[in-house]
Order: structure tokens, then sequence, then C-alpha cells
């Protein structure tokens, strides 16, 4: 997978759980300041994208932006 | 042929509520946080009673409802997290205290699932035939293994006990369709209260030790959200029915955004899965009666409808009936 389509994946999922348009969520926005996401919302994400790519994400104390997410989700499909 | 039926169900809670702003004065958190994070608004905390006592006074109305005796019971099981003492179980500290002599009892330790856990157990019995008349109740006193400086974990419970009494009958109509009880004690870690350790060497030169309750938040809210939608289909293709037709989904009260992300889960609406967290915070073992009593109290359960029980937590463990009430 791309980055491209990972941005996709990731925009699809956040949008949905936190109940914002697709176009704010870019890759500089910040998860919880921008976003508004708490820690609950944090761990569904996660949950979404585990479910969806078949990955395993462990910490998520240090994703802070949507860029963080998307490089992190790459990395895991990379070590697949 | 005989079937069971829930002949009374009952709930107890102290009287003294502390409200999440009454715990914003004792730690770093607020109402706003806790609300919007967990559904809670404020939890029952017993001051001076323990659990069999709050067992007590559910069992004393269950009897008063089910218009039996005390002797007329057979059975007694307790499931409860929080239970006064390592022995006598708590199950049998209440069946003293009623007087119920002709019963023997036990407790269930299976924490949040501890209900569901012991209303298949209770159903196991009642095939027998020396156990016509059993009281199932879950109570917890939570408060007394909470870590009260853990912002954490010390804002999402609450005390309160809750049961109800089944009884094989021939005429009734209602009957326990099916269950799916599922453990996952590589998990064991991630939920733990009350820890303790053996002596490190004899004589021991240090006093006993006692760990409050500590979880890991996100495995056990996905372990919550995947495993619980797991264990309700299982349980409900084991009754033949489908999803569709269940009227009722009651759920153990752990934090209102589980069980929303749970009925996602299940493509059910939310409002077949009513709540009561807001008043009570989770009260682990009691919840599932708790929310079933006020429901019935309510009128909202009626005769011939599909419930769904569901507990979930500490072992980590998840349990689900499926009743025809």
């Amino acid at each position: 997978m791309t980055k491209e389509e990972i941005l996709t994946k990731v925009k699809e999922i956040v949008a949905e759980q936190l109940d914002v348009d697709q176009e704010k969520v870019t890759m500089n926005a910040n998860i919880k300041d921008d976003l508004e996401a708490d820690s609950l919302d944090v761990f569904e994400i996660m949950n979404e994208l585990e479910d969806d790519l078949d990955i395993k994400l462990e910490a998520d104390e240090n994703v802070q932006t949507i860029e963080d997410v998307v490089n992190y989700v790459k990395k895991e499909l990379d070590a697949k | 042929m005989a079937a069971i039926k829930i002949a009374a169900s009952a709930h107890y809670v102290p009287e003294k509520k502390v409200t999440n702003d009454d715990l914003s004065q004792l730690m770093d958190t607020s109402d706003e946080w806790i609300s919007s994070r967990t559904g809670i608004h404020q939890r029952h905390i017993s001051c001076g009673e323990n659990t069999a006592d709050l067992c007590t006074k559910v069992a004393q109305e269950l009897l008063k409802k089910s218009r039996l005796t005390a002797d007329q019971l057979d059975l007694i099981i307790v499931a409860t997290m929080s239970p006064d003492c390592y022995t006598p179980a708590t199950a049998a500290i209440v069946q003293g205290n009623i007087q119920a002599v002709n019963a023997a009892a036990f407790d269930v330790s299976a924490a949040c699932s501890g209900f569901v856990y012991a209303l298949t157990t209770a159903k196991a019995m009642m095939g027998l035939p020396s156990y016509q008349r059993v009281m199932v109740i879950g109570g917890e006193v939570l408060s007394k293994v909470i870590d009260w400086t853990d912002r954490t974990t010390a804002v999402l419970f609450g005390d309160g006990a809750a049961g109800v009494v089944l009884e094989n009958s021939e005429t009734t109509s209602s009957k326990f369709l099916s269950e799916d009880l599922e453990t996952y004690g590589d998990l064991a870690d991630r939920l733990q209260a009350g820890s303790t350790a053996p002596l490190q060497k004899f004589p021991a030169n240090s006093p006993h030790h006692f760990e409050a309750f500590k979880m890991n938040g996100r495995d056990v809210y996905t372990f919550a959200t995947h495993k619980v939608p797991l264990s309700i289909e299982t349980a409900v293709k084991r009754s033949g029915l489908e999803l569709e037709q269940v009227d009722w989904f009651i759920l153990h009260q752990a934090n209102s955004r589980i069980i929303s992300q749970i009925a996602k889960r299940l493509k059910q609406p939310l409002a077949k899965f009513p709540m009561n967290i807001a008043e009570y915070g989770n009260t682990s073992g009691a919840s599932v009666p708790l929310l079933f009593d006020e429901l019935a109290e309510a009128g909202q359960i009626k005769a011939g409808q599909i419930i769904v029980l569901s507990g979930f937590g500490g072992g980590l463990t998840v349990g689900t009936q499926v009743i025809k009430y």
C-alpha cells in the first residue's frame, strides 16, 4: 500500500469515527487538538485500522498527527 | 417439561451518591471529562455496608417479591469480585442472614461477567432435582478495592447489588434459551484487583500485600468492543434466533461508548441497548441485574420478549445468556 492509499483509508476511518468532513483530515492535522479526538476515539481509530488492514498497532501515545498515523501504519504494513 | 422462569428481581444501592463534581474536588478530573468518555454522572458509594450487607438487602427484597419463604430456597449464588473475605463466601453470609437453612451457597468469581456466569451455573444446576428454587445475586463494594488516588480508574466504579429468583415451572412460557461463556486467561493481567503475593521468606518480615484495582484501558476497550459482539452473535445463533428478533440487549454497564461500539458492530439500533450507567457507574457483577430490575420495574421488559444479557470484564471474561422472558 502506498502512503496515498493509506491516507485515503485513514481519512475514511477518522472522518467516520470523529464525525468530521474528510477534507479536515489532512496530513498535518493533530488528532486530539485539531480533530478533537479523545483517548477512546484514538483506541477506536487504531482498532478499525487493525481490523481493516490486518496489522497490530501497539502504542498510540506517540501518534499526534494524521501523518504520524499514516507513517505508523506504513511501517507495520511493510514489516508484515 | 419444566422451564426456568424469573420469579422476581430486585436491587439495592447504598444511599450515598458521589457526583463527578464531588470527585473533581478530590482529584484532577472534571464532570465534562468523565461524562464525555464514560457516560457516568454519579455513582453510589457504600459507607459502612459491605458486599454481603448489600446482597442481603437484595435477598430480603427478592423473598418479598417472589412470595417465597427463605427455607424454600435450594441454592444461593453470589457473583462478586469484592467479597467480604476469602472465606466464608459472600453467599454463605447472605444465606445465614436470611436464614435460608435449606440452601447451598457459594460465590462465583468472574468479575463483570460474574452474574451471567452465575446464571449459567444456576441454569445447569436446576437440571438436578435438588435445585428448583435458586437465588442469583451480583453484588459489589468496589469502593474498597479502588485506588482513590488513580483518576484513570477511580472515576469509573460504583457500589450496588441486584439479583433474581429463578424457579423451575411446569406452566411458564419463559425459557433460558442459550448461552456462551468465553475466558481469555492470556489477558489476565489486563484487569486486576486485590492481587496478593506469597511470602518471600519465612518468617515473613513484611505485612500482607494487597493491590488495588488496575487496568490496561486500551486492551480492555479493544477486548470489549471485539469479543462481546462475537459472544452475543454466538449465543443468539445457538438459540436459533436472529439478532433482529432480540428485543433488549442488557449489557454490563462499563462505559456508554463501549456499548455504542458494540451496538454498531452488531448493526443493531442503540435504542435496544438500555443504559443506567449515568446514575450508578460501573458496578461490575451487579450491573446486569441492576439494569434488568430497573427495566422490569418500569414495565419495559414484557412477557415473551427476547432478552440478551451480556457481561464482560476481568479474566478477561465474557458471558452471554439469551432468555425468553
